[in-house]
């Protein structure tokens, strides 16, 4: 399978990048879950959780996230197309680049320059790094898919080139701009309408870099795993269609019962719960794919991984739609229980597929064994457990803290004041942390685990190179 | 056909992206922060308070603290009226936030004097108990830029004068910061509007109340008052309340409406009891000497 014309090096390179991004996006993670329970522990003015909270979610996204769509895309792309990628230089460009701005982004965002928009905090010199970072990386992969050898575009390729495109679109739009200095620009957009287009971005970001992309390697990695095809053809069509068409109307449920006209708000919700059916598809797909294999999920950890991932998507698809419900999110938003359900999207669903493709890959890339799969085991049931006990502990947080916003005693008057709200939290913020201490436990294993395999593994038998995904 | 032709499938995919985007991003541009939207009163930011607003995005106050007030019951209650699209025309960008780690701050300005915002920036559990918000004391030692700040007028287009710049030599990112929290959600007369004007007789329910009675009600004192009138009632940011002689019908009053011009908040949303205890507590109850006369 791999034949020498395909560049495995940028892979390896983007893969290498993409972990040390998601360590850093973790540990921070970790420390400012702690300074929701100490504040003692900001230490100003770079060290506060007001700047440090922005580089958590930008290391996760931007550099997890994004480096491993990256890595991924590459070994996909060329395989998909039976070609090497177009152009190795602009390969290599985009990944310094691709360092660059990620440095560059969490010194500026350290340093307090920030748009404030959340996932979009990047002021304008780094956007623009991001936009080059983004251009390269699209020309790359599409001037391979022109040039394929292979006629038929699988499911794949359409959810890269469609995230290709929503993420161009999106990031232009959002990071519409009037610089003041090097490090201060004001939004061109006002009120209203700049929350109205900060979360038409906020919310397709998730569509097009956490959504979109893993499904990508999720129809890609599962049936090489299991080493057989995925059941439908039709359900893919239909739901990637559907996914990509419905998507785009549903920023405005992250604004619901705010000046944002309301009919915008009703077609956001109403949107929303249509979603389920094509997120379902791509869940159900998946399902079914495993008919007959199901065993796999004992024998294989490749499987286990994206199995668990892909019920984690259907999870949070359907309970994303519950809170775009605008009766439920009167209730439960502004409360914790949306970092609670965020966090179950991105390390249930994307870090589980990510994982799960980054042990694929590094046997087959480095031609070794990987070092331990008990371990691969270990670090499965750590993130596992980690990432419930951070949800299911900030579900519960959310649910109460929104009744005692919402008690209202016999005379009309609040039951609560804000204060009696918020020190009730703090057991289950410290519960938090803990589940994020497992998790990144996890992540440490992980990394051991492929360190040891890059060093020390054995070489991949012949025959295992050849029956994919039973390494 | 569209699986085996990559250009024609970015253009479809590109149009089916841009169908949605259209109708609920581009589209509403026509209609809002237009002139159906506008409200008189509502104005710019002045150079001190646009700066102040600067340093809340740089310090990503916004993490933490939204700024919109729901039409929701309990909201409304806890917060004021409910925000309306007029009034964020100015702000660049918006700051709505998502998440409610603190209380909202659209109706913030006015609701305390800007003594209490000094003291709580520099050491929110000094006056908060139990608050996890990061000390900003040290937003008193940096001074401020004003020629950057009228930089900023210029591009916002946003009237000032040259006094308002040249004040800002003597001003600190602390007093920026005050600044703008005061103007927040203040532009609408909604505070006097909001107050309760309460008809008929006003009897106080816990009249000849015990000493005992009354030891209970301090710890309401103590989370709502004693931050600006002290733990002794000695008096700080709020006066000194030792010896009030108001009317008991009065006191309650004050306490529940609050005094809007004086920078007191109104406590009318902890319900009537409370504020009653209150009233009781602080006029009748004496720590060392036991009930007062």
């Amino acid at each position: 399978m791999d034949t020498p014309q395909y560049n495995t090096d940028i892979v390896r390179s983007f893969i290498l990048w993409s972990v040390i991004w998601g360590l850093v996006a973790v540990l921070v993670g970790v420390i400012v879950s702690v300074q929701m329970t100490n504040p003692e522990l900001n230490f100003p003015p770079y060290f506060t959780f007001g700047r440090l909270r922005p580089i958590h979610t930008n290391a996760g996204i931007y550099g997890w996230a994004v480096g491993v769509i990256f890595a991924t895309f590459y070994y996909i792309v060329q395989r998909l197309c039976k070609i090497r990628i177009w152009s190795d230089k602009l390969a290599t460009f985009q990944l310094w680049f691709f360092n660059a701005t990620i440095i560059a982004a969490a010194v500026s965002l350290l340093l307090g320059y920030t748009t404030s928009k959340e996932y979009h905090e990047l002021e304008w010199p780094v956007d623009i790094m991001v936009v080059v970072l983004w251009v390269a990386f699209s020309i790359n992969i599409i001037m391979t898919i022109i040039k394929r050898k292979e006629e038929q575009m699988y499911i794949s390729l359409w959810y890269m080139m469609a995230a290709i495109i929503g993420v161009a679109i999106l990031y232009l739009v959002n990071a519409a701009a009037i610089p003041v200095s090097l490090f201060k620009s004001y939004s061109l957009y006002a009120g209203t309408n700049d929350a109205n287009v900060q979360w038409w971005f906020g919310h397709n970001a998730v569509a097009m870099v956490l959504t979109a992309p893993p499904l990508a390697m999720f129809y890609y990695f599962l049936p090489k795993s299991t080493g057989v095809p995925i059941y439908s053809h039709k359900i893919s069509i239909i739901s990637f269609w559907s996914l990509i068409f419905m998507y785009l109307w549903t920023g405005a449920h992250h604004l619901l019962w705010t000046p944002v006209p309301d009919w915008i708000q009703t077609l956001a919700m109403a949107f929303s719960l249509m979603l389920i059916a094509p997120s379902w598809g791509s869940v159900i797909n998946g399902y079914l794919s495993m008919k007959g294999q199901w065993h796999q999920m004992r024998d294989n950890y490749l499987v286990k991984f994206l199995i668990i991932g892909i019920t984690f998507y259907g999870l949070q698809t359907l309970q994303g739609p519950m809170q775009a419900i605008r009766s439920f999110s009167a209730f439960i938003h502004y409360t914790d229980w949306v970092p609670a359900h965020i966090h179950m999207g991105t390390m249930g669903w994307v870090s589980m597929i990510a994982f799960a493709s980054i042990y694929f890959l590094v046997p087959r890339i480095y031609n070794k064994e990987l070092y331990s799969v008990p371990l691969a085991n270990l670090h499965f049931w750590l993130i596992l457990t980690g990432q419930l006990i951070w949800s299911i502990s900030l579900w519960i947080a959310g649910v109460l803290q929104a009744g005692m916003w919402n008690a209202i005693n016999p005379d009309g008057s609040l039951t609560y004041t804000f204060m009696e709200t918020m020190v009730e939290m703090y057991p289950y913020w410290w519960a938090r942390t803990i589940g994020g201490v497992i998790f990144l436990t996890g992540v440490l294993v992980f990394i051991y685990n492929l360190v040891k395999t890059i060093r020390s593994g054995e070489k991949l038998a012949p025959s295992a190179v050849t029956a994919e995904g039973r390494a | 056909m569209w699986e085996k032709r990559p250009v024609l499938f970015l253009i479809l995919a590109t149009v089916v992206i841009m169908i949605g985007t259209t109708i609920t991003m581009i589209v509403p541009f026509l209609s809002v922060n237009t002139e159906a939207d506008r409200i008189d009163s509502v104005k710019p930011y002045t150079p001190l308070q646009q700066e102040g607003r600067d340093i809340y995005i740089r310090e990503g106050c916004n993490n933490c603290h939204t700024q919109t007030v729901r039409p929701l019951v309990s909201e409304v209650l806890r917060y004021g009226e409910y925000s309306k699209s007029g009034e964020f025309v100015y702000d660049r960008p918006f700051l709505w936030g998502s998440k409610r780690t603190g209380p909202d701050l659209a109706r913030l300005g006015g609701k305390y004097p800007d003594a209490w915002h000094y003291k709580h920036m520099a050491a929110p559990r000094t006056m908060i108990p139990g608050s996890n918000m990061p000390d900003y004391g040290w937003l008193s030692d940096n001074p401020l830029d004003p020629q950057m700040v009228q930089r900023k007028m210029e591009i916002l287009d946003f009237p000032y004068n040259a006094d308002q710049i040249s004040a800002l030599i003597d001003k600190n990112e602390m007093d920026a910061i005050v600044a703008y929290l005061q103007k927040l959600g203040s532009d609408i007369p909604w505070r006097k509007a909001a107050e309760t004007t309460i008809v008929g007789e006003i009897t106080n329910p816990y009249a000849g109340a015990s000493h005992a009675d009354m030891e209970g009600w301090e710890k309401i004192y103590k989370s709502n008052c004693s931050a600006c009138h002290g733990e002794h009632h000695e008096g700080d940011i709020g006066p000194e309340l030792i010896g009030v002689n108001y009317e008991d019908d009065e006191l309650f009053q004050i306490i529940f409406n609050g005094i809007s011009d004086g920078g007191m908040p109104a406590f009318g949303s902890l319900g009537t009891d409370k504020v009653w205890k209150i009233t009781n507590f602080l006029k009748y109850y004496n720590e060392e000497e036991g009930h007062k006369e």
